[in-house]
């Protein structure tokens, strides 16, 4: 675990020397993820320790945004005055994102089958 | 007693423990509630935990920086969290290239989508510019989205707060619209929830399959990339 741990943390790291050394708009993490898939793809698969740590950290992600939704405590003020256009906002576009991305995907999809 | 218990409450409210184990332990709360509702997307664990926070600082009246000073910890592993996601999108990559024509039409349609309705409707409603700025980039995964919303002038814990309430509103209504909708497809289910809904969808994604899972976060990741290239440059046609 502490190994697997580690190489997470060394790409995490090396993933943010990249974002800021280049300026990137994309966050280190992200670039880290970059890294260790292509990682992944030279040395053919992980390690059965990286593949539990992964595993034991993505079991529970939703515990990992708790914290950063508790800040709404900060914003009670404006989100009591503009609950009504945020509610609609949110409501509405992820209807939207959800219902669009799906339907359009399904499309192609066929498209692909049927046209082979 | 009282100046002992006094004494305690000045230990504990300027330690992080206390932020740390609140965290853990209304998440185990929230789990529990969950799993007691047999995992039902309405019972998602991620509201119930943050509204039984957000009642507790109220209640002892916390500021939220002391509370963060402990959470800190818990909050930290989004980052190596972000790149284990590697792992199921490896496992899942023949998969993802058969599937690689759906997969651009949907990122591209998804970013727009999720960016633009987010604020033409706040708009329409009249909310503040800073308000319908934060708004923007609140599909894209909380680091991504609070960069962005400093770089285009949002407030950014304000769009960690969108982030996160979008998150929790794909996770619970996703399964629904898509029975409705009769996408039975995992590959195309969690790839619309992860475009839409990030790590909170993710994690629900997870819950339906691995398969799901692992395109939900690929969404996730390629979500996070093209709307930090493309909102830059759509924002001025919406204004």
């Amino acid at each position: 675990m502490i190994a697997a741990l580690t190489q997470l943390l060394v790409l995490q790291l090396v993933g943010e020397v990249i974002a800021r050394g280049f300026n990137l708009p994309i966050p280190g993490p992200v670039i880290g993820m970059l890294l260790l898939f292509l990682a992944l793809a030279l040395r053919g698969g992980p390690t059965s320790d990286l593949q539990a740590t992964s595993q034991g950290l993505l079991q529970h992600l939703s515990l990992l945004f708790v914290p950063a939704g508790t800040g709404i405590v900060l914003h009670l003020h404006r989100v009591a005055d503009e609950w009504l256009p945020l509610l609609l906002s949110l409501l509405s576009s992820t209807v939207l994102t959800l219902a669009l991305t799906a339907l359009l995907m399904r499309l192609c999809a066929r498209r692909v089958v049927t046209g082979e | 007693m009282t100046p002992q218990i006094n004494e305690l409450w000045v230990y504990l409210s300027t330690s992080p423990l206390l932020g740390l184990t609140l965290t853990l332990l209304a998440y185990q709360g929230a789990w529990w509630i969950h799993r007691r509702a047999g995992f039902s997307p309405l019972a998602n664990p991620v509201l119930l935990a943050v509204a039984a926070l957000v009642a507790l600082l109220a209640v002892t009246d916390t500021p939220y920086q002391t509370y963060f000073d402990g959470a800190q910890f818990v909050h930290f592993l989004l980052g190596p969290a972000t790149v284990a996601l590697a792992v199921p999108l490896y496992m899942q990559f023949q998969r993802v290239r058969a599937m690689l024509v759906p997969v651009i039409v949907g990122l591209l349609v998804g970013s727009v989508v999720a960016a633009a309705s987010a604020v033409l409707v706040a708009r329409l409603f009249g909310a503040s510019l800073a308000t319908q700025l934060s708004l923007a980039p609140k599909s894209v995964t909380t680091p991504i989205a609070m960069g962005i919303a400093e770089r285009i002038g949002g407030i950014p814990s304000l769009t960690a707060v969108l982030v996160i309430s979008t998150g929790i509103l794909g996770a619970v209504l996703g399964r629904y619209l898509f029975d409705a909708l009769r996408i039975r497809d995992p590959a195309i289910r969690g790839f619309a929830t992860g475009i839409t809904a990030h790590g909170i969808g993710t994690a629900r994604a997870f819950q339906e399959s691995e398969q799901a899972g692992a395109f939900a976060a690929l969404a996730m990741g390629m979500n996070g990339l093209a709307t930090a290239l493309l909102l830059p440059a759509l924002l001025p046609l919406l204004q």
